[in-house]
């Protein structure tokens, strides 16, 4: 599974890449990769405020709709209008091309509640081991 | 040997050696004998003879033979005979749950065909599969507009069927919506009214065309303000109708629903029966119920699946848009067979018989000293009488004169208890609508 050695993580497999107080996130290639071809994505309403953890778009598959929560809290101030006719995008680059949204953030002290790279990896490697 | 039950005691007694119990009751031994029945006080079994004997007995106390001028919501239509003939098929009448696309064709091109049917006579852009009846259509069509805005207060017209309005508080009576109920005036619904309330929180508009009292009207207005202040309308529908009246569509009403009756289903003591829902692309997503979409197969053939899936139970949970994971198919299927049997022009002709028909009994019942015809709108097929005497009394002694006469109002609209809801449909003869004002002079007169 890739990671991006610069992004930060969530447990719910999202990533976000921060660039001054603009958060950009999507979906981890673990999450791509078990949710199989993705076929929507409803997004959230441009300048919505979300908190963090809270569930603020929702990512439909062939086999699963799943709920996607943002990493950060603040103002949504854009998405990736190519996936309304391209959702699959989110399959072939999830961590470039398949971003989701972009939020500014309003606390830059949440970065301490996601994971490094490290951590997220670590994480996966758990969830493995429980699986088998 | 039982006759209703096919193993012999030979073959009990196998299959409980088989999977290593003696008895029958050695099955229900994790229940606690104090939790298990000490009786189930039926009576001894019946052979088939005489279960043929007392069912027919019970059938017989129905009145069977009544002319029947009563609607409210369900309509007494011709139902051609092919209809019946080609649903009983066994590729119909036996079919499962299309989940295997592979093996589901019929079915699957057949609801294709009911939704594109439902689309062309709302003029919708798309519709389900259909759901259960016009009451939890309407109920589902709320919610989704609930989903849709994000937001609880809900206008209802009193238009609007009484049982499907008790259907919908039941449904959600313990869920935060706010019902704010508008009065009929002269049989139109309640602009002042609509409009005082109309807000910015309001998630949607319900309507109902023609309302429950037969009467017609053209909500584009009401629907042009609610969409100013980004409320939806939803709009319940009578399928017959609209042969002849101004579409939902037309209107640029957001979300249709409607009973399917109507549409070749015999009144069977309330069900199964159809519902049907219509809305514009824009939702689909948000639209509840089974959605048979058309594509290509790896070879390039036209073929039918289920679509759209991720927003039904089985894969989105508890966030699906709805309990309702299936559909009334054979209903479905019925109404579709019958649409297509009528066509296009079929289906205005019989929406202009039922509107010939229904003029020809008012005129003829205004005649009729003690009875008052309401014309403050214009109607379809069902209109409202002002009795001299109580309606509940009338009905009652019209049976005896071999009619069913229509729906006392005061049932649902306390202070209407002289108030008649008659409808006429293309089945009623002349003959038979000259009988009716006959017998109902007779009835308030003597």
């Amino acid at each position: 599974m890739e990671i991006i050695e610069h992004y930060l993580y969530t447990k719910e497999h999202e990533w976000v890449n921060i660039e001054d107080n603009i958060a950009t996130m999507g979906i981890t290639d673990y999450a791509q990769s078990a949710l199989g071809d993705i076929t929507y994505i409803e997004f959230p309403d441009l300048n919505s405020e979300v908190e963090q953890f809270e569930q603020f778009v929702s990512v439909e598959s062939i086999k699963a709709a799943s709920d996607i929560y943002a990493p950060l809290s603040g103002r949504v101030i854009a998405v990736n209008e190519n996936l309304e006719s391209d959702p699959e995008i989110i399959n072939k680059s999830c961590y470039h091309k398949g971003w989701i949204a972009k939020i500014e953030i309003s606390d830059p002290e949440e970065k301490s509640n996601l994971l490094t790279p490290e951590e997220y990896r670590k994480f996966l490697e758990s969830m493995e081991d429980k699986e088998t | 040997m039982n006759p209703y039950i096919a193993n012999t005691d030979e073959q009990v007694h196998e299959m409980l050696k088989t999977i290593g119990v003696s008895s029958l009751d050695d099955l229900f031994v994790d229940i606690k004998e104090e939790h298990r029945p000490k009786s189930f006080n039926l009576p001894a079994g019946k052979s088939e003879q005489e279960v043929v004997q007392y069912i027919h007995g019970l059938a017989a106390k129905n009145k069977k033979e009544l002319i029947i001028f009563v609607g409210g919501g369900y309509y007494d239509h011709y139902v051609p005979a092919a209809v019946d003939a080609l649903i009983s098929r066994g590729e119909f009448y036996t079919a499962y749950t299309p989940y295997q696309p592979e093996c589901a064709q019929g079915t699957l091109q057949a609801l294709y065909e009911f939704q594109s049917a439902i689309c062309t006579l709302t003029e919708m852009e798309v519709a389900n599969a259909s759901l259960y009846d016009g009451g939890t259509a309407l109920y589902e069509a709320m919610l989704m507009a609930i989903r849709i805005t994000g937001r609880k207060k809900i206008i209802m017209d009193g238009g609007v069927s009484p049982i499907y309005r008790t259907i919908l508080k039941t449904y959600t009576s313990n869920l935060e919506i706010e019902f704010q109920e508008t009065p009929v005036v002269h049989g139109q619904s309640d602009r002042q009214q609509i409009f005082k309330i109309l807000d910015e929180d309001t998630a949607a508009v319900i309507l109902q065309n023609p309302n429950f009292f037969g009467a017609i009207d053209d909500h584009s207005d009401v629907i042009q303000k609610a969409h100013q202040l980004g409320t939806l309308v939803v709009e319940s529908v009578y399928p017959i109708s609209l042969g002849l009246l101004k579409t939902p569509g037309e209107m640029e009403a957001d979300i249709v629903t409607g009973e399917g009756q109507s549409l070749g289903l015999s009144l069977n003591f309330g069900g199964p029966y159809l519902g049907f829902m219509a809305t514009r692309k824009d939702f689909i997503r948000k639209m509840p119920g089974r959605i048979v979409g058309q594509t290509v197969d790896r070879h390039g053939r036209r073929c039918f699946v289920n679509t759209l899936q991720a927003r039904e139970q089985h894969i989105r949970r508890e966030k699906a848009t709805s309990n309702i994971c299936t559909n009334v198919s054979l209903c479905a299927v019925q109404a579709l067979v019958f649409m297509t049997l009528l066509g296009k022009q079929g289906l205005k002709e019989l929406a202009q018989l039922n509107l010939n028909k229904t003029e020809f009994a008012r005129q003829t019942l205004e005649k009729i000293k003690g009875v008052q015809v309401k014309r403050s709108s214009p109607t379809f097929n069902e209109f409202t009488l002002y009795l001299s005497k109580n309606a509940n009394d009338v009905v009652e002694a019209m049976m005896k004169k071999g009619f069913a006469a229509g729906f006392p109002l005061g049932r649902y609209y306390p202070g209407m208890e002289n108030y008649l809801l008659v409808a006429v449909t293309e089945k009623r003869t002349r003959e038979e609508i000259i009988e009716y004002a006959k017998s109902l002079e007779e009835v308030l007169w003597n």
